[in-house]
């Protein structure tokens, strides 16, 4: 029978007293947002919004314990616009989503930072997973003006992530989030590259690393290079497609663990525990696979949600896995 | 037959006429934005009651700073309304608030869920516009948020998909606008930013409009709003849709894209962004002049109409005012030098 682990993306929405506390903190302007040498006073509201979203994992039952990237204002760019060596353009769209982020600009060597470091320091969890976006997407989300040619670039934004997580605390799992394989598949040689650079991250850690991609299925001659990657588990968008997911792992296999995106992050309405196990046993069934361990997770991060939501899919997520192992 | 003639001033003072109009919202006084914080509270003795009246207060005065301007056509800003789809979810069956949600960094709004069949229940701008009318002496545009925005920027938990609560919400403002030209209103502006966002999905907006335009008597303006995206994705596809204006923002890109409207040629009226409304410069008489010159590109000055990019309400109230009235100012000279044949129009868009 699969180990079922219930667990999440990260980014999740800040806590309103938070929202309220940090905008009066910080401003509502550009120049206002989280560059990595935050006063005291925001590390602090910081810190008790952290606890707050790790007492919640706890409380829904979650098998893995995420920092919740509440600091993230530019979300999967964070790591790049908090860096010494990025300056920040204009707000540009954060994919296909009514949702704005800083535009990165690298302007000298990504040289590691140790910022996510220090904020998975602060989890207080013996389940906790790292996540951070994976090479290809941080590489599509930023504009590069120092390395100069695309392929430097992206080998460079992977070596910076793996210096990052050389930092990291002890963690069971890190979940490399990697939309724009989906969203700006690559092309030709890119595809073999992207897989490459994953490799390269995931190389940096001994932990279990799922590459989790979302907003649809990646195409699948990525799929098959991405396949080469050296990572313990592929995730899957079910949400948004769960026919061309399918087809991918049918046709291509997936690793001995999968992680599937079962409940929808942009979308209110809450899954019931009983859905989402009913939809694990979809994809087992039509996968025909008996997989060693299936991490159940929303499709996406979280903060698109209102907090009570928010709070209630992870709730269902737990809930999910626990009702699953008892009928075991 | 053009419906635009209803709007030329009994005292216009060229034989060109070139409709200005505004495109939506404009800054609330402070002190609106003061009263109403002291509403919610508590402890504070200002009631609902003073708030409307304090609203009331406002529309007069936005109203009179448009109608000093000198626009043909007015509104009352929106002070009414707190945003552009939280202020029609509230007035919608089938809707529910479950808190704010991130836009970016620190601006959140209250994104609304559709938990059930959306329904008409109460009125959304009848009153609204009942106020702005009695009050105004110029005739009032009604700006309201079109089907596609209110449904995209709403978490859908009781449709197939988007495009069949889209379908929904048309229906609604359908029923909508036709109370509103029963009060009497004669121009409307419906606003779709969302499709900008994914200009895939045009053919949903036009379903949209066919539904939005039922039983709509000609002479009723029907405007279309669409900002900030590739105006190159919808078009020439927009020009199937039912309406008598598309309103654009060219002004913020430096009118890069104008050049999208000028083939296949246009066949409805233009309504053209001529200011910034994300910088504090005001522009100048003649660089709007230039601007509204752009617009002959595209069409001749009779299907030209003149307006800022989008809503004003986030420049500070003294600019947006200068902004309005050079823009104004800009208007009546282009219109005067057309009258003196003093402008070539080339010989694609002059009139026969």
């Amino acid at each position: 029978m699969t180990e079922l682990i219930a667990t999440t993306p990260g980014l999740y929405p800040l806590p309103d007293w938070a929202k309220d506390e940090l905008s009066e903190l910080k401003g509502h302007q550009k120049g206002d947002l989280i560059s990595g040498d935050e006063g005291p006073e925001v590390v602090d509201a910081y810190d008790r919004a952290r606890s707050e979203v790790v007492d919640a994992q706890a409380d829904a039952g979650l098998d893995r314990v995420v920092e919740g990237q509440l600091r993230w204002d530019d979300m999967l760019a964070h790591p790049l616009t908090v860096h010494e060596n990025v300056e920040t353009g204009g707000i540009v769209r954060y994919y296909d989503n009514n949702n704005f982020y800083r535009d990165p600009q690298v302007r000298g060597e990504l040289t590691p930072s140790g910022d996510v470091a220090a904020e998975l320091a602060a989890v207080d969890t013996d389940a906790l997973q790292a996540v951070l976006p994976g090479p290809y997407s941080l590489a599509d989300l930023a504009t590069d003006e120092y390395y100069g040619d695309e392929a430097d670039f992206l080998d460079a934004v992977a070596e910076f992530l793996a210096g990052e997580v050389d930092a990291f605390p002890s963690h069971e799992t890190l979940f490399l989030l990697e939309p724009s394989l989906v969203e700006n598949a690559p092309t030709d040689d890119a595809n073999e590259r992207a897989s490459a650079a994953i490799d390269a991250v995931a190389d940096a850690t001994d932990a279990d690393v799922v590459v989790h991609t979302y907003w649809g299925a990646i195409p699948e001659k990525t799929y098959a290079h991405l396949m080469d990657a050296d990572v313990d588990a592929i995730g899957f968008d079910f949400v948004t497609d769960a026919d061309a997911s399918l087809y991918n792992i049918n046709e291509y296999g997936t690793k001995d663990q999968v992680a599937m995106g079962l409940v929808d992050g942009q979308n209110t309405l809450v899954e019931s525990p009983e859905t989402i196990r009913d939809r694990v046993e979809w994809v087992d069934e039509n996968t025909h696979t008996d997989f060693e361990r299936t991490y159940v997770t929303s499709n996406t991060e979280l903060f698109y949600l209102p907090v009570n939501k928010f709070e209630d899919k992870l709730e269902a997520l737990g809930d999910a896995a626990a009702l699953a192992e008892v009928d075991a | 037959m053009s419906n635009r003639e209803q709007f030329r001033p009994d005292d216009h003072p060229n034989e060109h006429f070139l409709l200005t109009s505004i495109v939506g919202s404009y800054p609330k006084p402070k002190w609106l934005n003061r009263v109403s914080d002291l509403a919610e509270d508590p402890d504070s003795k200002f009631t609902e009651e003073h708030l409307h009246e304090a609203h009331d207060d406002a529309c007069r005065v936005i109203i009179d700073e448009h109608e000093r301007t000198g626009l043909d056509t007015v509104s009352d800003g929106e002070m009414r309304r707190n945003e552009m789809v939280e202020f029609f979810a509230d007035r919608i069956e089938g809707y529910e608030f479950n808190g704010p949600v991130k836009v970016w960094g620190h601006n959140y709004f209250d994104k609304p869920s559709v938990v059930d069949d959306v329904e008409y229940a109460e009125s959304w701008l009848v009153d609204e516009f009942e106020f702005t009318h009695a009050a105004a002496s110029k005739p009032v545009k009604v700006p309201i948020t079109g089907p596609y925005t209110l449904a995209s920027w709403s978490f859908n938990e009781a449709y197939e998909d988007d495009a069949e609560l889209s379908y929904a919400l048309a229906d609604l403002v359908n029923e909508e606008i036709e109370a509103l030209v029963e009060a009497g209103a004669r121009y409307i502006q419906i606003d779709e930013p969302a499709l900008a966002t994914t200009p895939d999905d045009y053919a949903i907006v036009g379903e949209c409009l066919d539904r939005i335009v039922a039983n709509i008597p000609d002479e009723v303006r029907i405007g279309l709003h669409v900002c900030y995206g590739d105006y190159s994705r919808i078009y020439p596809e927009l020009l199937e849709y039912p309406i008598d204006e598309f309103d654009v923002e060219l002004c913020n890109g430096d009118y890069e894209q104008i050049d999208v409207f000028t083939d296949p040629e246009f066949t409805t009226d233009l309504a053209l962004g001529v200011v910034d409304v994300h910088t504090t410069d005001v522009e100048s008489v003649e660089e709007i002049k230039e601007n509204i010159k752009q617009g002959f590109k595209v069409v001749p000055p009779e299907n030209l109409t003149v307006s800022p990019d989008c809503g004003v309400k986030l420049l500070p109230r003294e600019v947006a005012r200068q902004k309005i009235e050079n823009m104004v100012t800009a208007t009546r000279e282009i219109e005067a030098e057309l009258d003196a044949g003093e402008i070539d129009l080339g010989p694609e868009v002059s009139a026969d």
